[in-house]
């Protein structure tokens, strides 16, 4: 069918051209930020990104070499250099240059110019320099020299590195990224084993109230997650407060700090003075099971009554009882549906913000997430493209590389998982 | 303890403490509590598949109470008390409160427009999209590239579209792609996106429509191919030209997974969070419903009116999940 008749070649064509469109589109905005996290921070405020992939001109202001570096030569005071040199950039093609910002184009290629007390510049196409003065040279700064400068596409992975590795603190995206992942990884497991078995319960085995329990389940896909912090919030901390009575005695003012420490407490390493935060790791794994476990029982669910039935009764006739039949049968068959279920779970925690936001990080910020971490970055330095574009390329990828590995998975979960 | 390694414990704790539950819960339902041995052999076998199910399903029904139908009743109480009042009841004080909130109103308008435009053009683009890559050979690469911001943050996503929107004083090079185009196209000076009251909402939209497109479609494509065969022939047959084929033959038959998808996306958009939260923060009249929840819960301190504004949003959710509901038991019948 792919000539089907009734189809024009102009129309074929037209189609051609219209997916490519919207591909291209779509893709657009995603490559942008690529680009600029393996660019400078100069590049990226002086001319778009799209122009990045294309030798481009651009004006520039290089500083000579400092008057340190002159050397004497035939009596005259002398400093020599390559102007891209003095900025690290390797090569480029001057068209124009000036010493003045009132007329950066004074002068061609391989002209002097005329400094008056300080002396004559000429500067080559290449960016090769030389100052000349009669007397020598003082200050500590070199000649400003401004350039029109046809220079190579060039990128770096300094931005990388100043991210992950020695940033400031608030660039420190390297600690995020293992606190995210630390959430997680449990936050995508706990749930599924939950849910598998519940799953099983309600395809497989007959009880009264299982049709009720499954609309319930239905119905909870799409209760907001929004309504639940406050009661959670509280539930928590409430949790807090009695394990802490439970092993120790709290203090009046702040029943969230130990005044003294149980035998089971020593144990478990807590001192008087203690306190224990009712946000945390803990939180926001059991907050993300929670959440995450109606779409799992449902899935699972779907995909474990589409087994064949012949199997499980044919078991069940050789005596296997109903745990023998979930661990050695049903989970191995639905492999698949645990795979889809567990890119989900995986997605949107490593994407959430909200449940982060709310069960995990305390005021000290030691436990940051990285798409919390991009938020405080695009309010404190909204500025400063080549941090915020890696910053967020750093926290993409992982989802990206997950995304077009497993894709098969993935839309084999939206299929089942979108109530019909 | 290094959080890592707090993780990996957890990991090992909760799946062995899983495992554990089931298979001695198991063991002592069999060989304990009614065994299948002696007088009552049969009835104790019977009596122990009654209570199997629940084994199985304790775990779950515990956290699905605890972590969302819980929080419904407790969140409907907190809206009618008063925190400040160590949690007196006031009735409907607190949503008294909130009608008199510009900002609520605000929220409202614009929830309304998301609502309004972000389902219809994700379902307009994905069906577009669905429909063009579904005979041409390099449509699944297509296709996936246009899923691909299915899996980038929303926050990853506000901060690819902010460089998109991005601002450059006028006589510098913009760095922003539409404010390049838009002078490139005559106009006189570079806009903040942003910061134009009332139609910033669109631009805040067109990021979750460019994420929900590839869902549309990847649902819709399956759809599509779901189509019998020999209805598009029979009206190729009778002359019908391409569209005719596609809006008479190709769209009626699809209209329930049309309905599922926007429904799907409806719901996302009344809890959408997250890219006015990196964006704009609700500034500018761009405020929405969850962000205002969020405003008023950490940053206001009112737990009454955060209460109440969730409870709006559960109040709009309500007719699609009864709606689901209705559906899934008629579908088990």
């Amino acid at each position: 069918m792919d000539n089907i008749a009734g189809k024009k070649p102009a129309l074929i064509w037209a189609t051609h051209i219209s997916v490519l469109v919207l591909v291209f589109l779509w893709l657009f905005p995603t490559v942008g930020l690529f680009v600029s996290s393996f660019r400078t921070a100069d590049q990226i405020a002086s001319s778009g990104w799209w122009k990045a992939l294309f030798p481009q001109e651009q004006n520039t202001m290089i500083r000579t070499a400092s008057p340190e570096t002159q050397q004497q030569i035939d009596g005259n005071y002398v400093i020599e250099g390559n102007l891209f040199e003095e900025e690290g950039d390797a090569a480029g093609e001057i068209s124009a240059w000036g010493t003045s910002s009132r007329d950066i184009a004074a002068y061609g290629p391989g002209e002097t110019a005329d400094l008056g007390d300080d002396g004559q510049l000429t500067v080559a196409a290449n960016g090769d320099y030389r100052l000349v003065n009669e007397t020598e040279f003082s200050g500590r700064r070199g000649e400003r020299v401004f350039l029109t400068a046809v220079t190579p596409p060039s990128f770096t992975f300094d931005n990388y590195r100043t991210v992950l590795f020695n940033g400031q603190a608030t660039d420190k995206m390297g600690k995020a990224f293992i606190n995210t992942l630390t959430v997680t990884i449990p936050a995508t497991v706990i749930p599924i084993l939950i849910a598998a078995f519940a799953a099983y319960a309600l395809a497989w085995m007959d009880f009264r109230g299982r049709a009720f329990l499954i609309a319930v389940i239905v119905g909870l896909l799409v209760v907001p997650l929004q309504l639940a912090l406050i009661p959670l919030l509280s539930f928590h901390g409430a949790v807090v407060e009695w394990f802490i009575a439970l092993v120790g005695t709290p203090m009046e003012d702040n029943a969230r700090r130990f005044a003294e420490v149980g035998a089971l407490g020593r144990m478990l390493g807590f001192e008087p003075g203690d306190t224990i935060n009712s946000k945390g790791y803990l939180g926001v794994w059991a907050a993300h099971t929670g959440f995450g476990l109606p779409l799992a029982i449902y899935l699972l669910r779907n995909y474990m009554v589409g087994l064949p039935k012949d199997i499980i009764e044919n078991a069940r006739v050789d005596g296997a009882t109903d745990f023998q039949i979930f661990t050695k049968i049903i989970l191995p068959l639905s492999f698949p549906a645990l795979a889809s279920f567990a890119i989900f779970q995986f997605l949107w925690t490593w994407n959430d913000l909200l449940v982060a936001l709310v069960f995990l990080i305390d005021s000290s910020g030691e436990t940051t997430v990285m798409t919390r971490q991009i938020v405080e970055l695009l309010g404190t330095r909204g500025g400063n493209w080549e941090i915020l574009a890696t910053a967020a390329f750093v926290s993409i990828a992982v989802p990206l590389t997950v995304f077009f590995f497993m894709q098969k998975y993935l839309v084999r979960g939206l299929l089942a998982g979108s109530v019909k | 303890m290094h959080p890592a390694l707090q993780g990996l414990l957890t990991i090992a704790i909760g799946v062995g403490a899983c495992i554990g539950y089931f298979y001695f819960s198991n063991i002592i339902l069999d060989k304990v509590i009614f065994p299948a041995r002696g007088a009552n052999a049969g009835r104790n076998i019977n009596r122990a598949n009654l209570v199997r199910p629940w084994l199985f399903l304790l775990p779950g029904l515990a956290a699905l109470g605890l972590y969302l139908a819980y929080p419904v009743v407790e969140t409907l109480r907190l809206s009618l008390t008063d925190r400040d009042l160590g949690g007196a009841y006031v009735g409907l004080e607190n949503y008294r409160k909130m009608s008199g909130d510009p900002k609520f109103w605000e929220a409202m308008r614009n929830n309304a427009f998301w609502l309004l435009v972000v389902p219809a053009m994700s379902t307009a683009f994905g069906l577009l999209v669905a429909q063009l890559t579904d005979r041409i050979r390099w449509g699944s690469i297509a296709k996936s590239l246009i899923f691909m911001p299915m899996a980038i943050s929303f926050v990853g996503a506000a901060v690819i579209w902010k460089l998109v929107y991005d601002a450059r004083p006028l006589g510098t090079e913009q760095i922003g792609i539409l404010n390049a185009i838009y002078l490139a196209l005559g106009g006189d000076q570079p806009m903040n996106w942003l910061t134009i009251p009332f139609w910033n909402n669109f631009f805040l939209m067109v990021v979750l429509i460019w994420i929900q497109t590839g869902f549309a479609m990847v649902i819709l494509s399956a759809a599509l191919r779901g189509v019998p065969e020999e209805t598009i022939e029979a009206a190729i047959v009778d002359g019908a030209n391409p569209f005719q084929i596609f809006f008479r033959i190709k769209v009626p038959q699809i209209m329930g997974t049309i309905v599922v998808v926007w429904t799907t996306i409806t719901i996302v958009v009344l809890k959408v969070f997250d890219i006015v939260f990196a964006m704009t923060n609700g500034q500018w009249e761009t405020q929405v419903l969850a962000n205002y929840m969020y405003d008023q819960l950490f940053r206001a301190r009112d737990w009454g009116v955060g209460s109440a504004a969730a409870m709006v949003i559960m109040l709009l959710v309500t007719p699609i999940l009864v709606w689901n509901v209705y559906n899934a038991r008629k579908e088990m019948k």
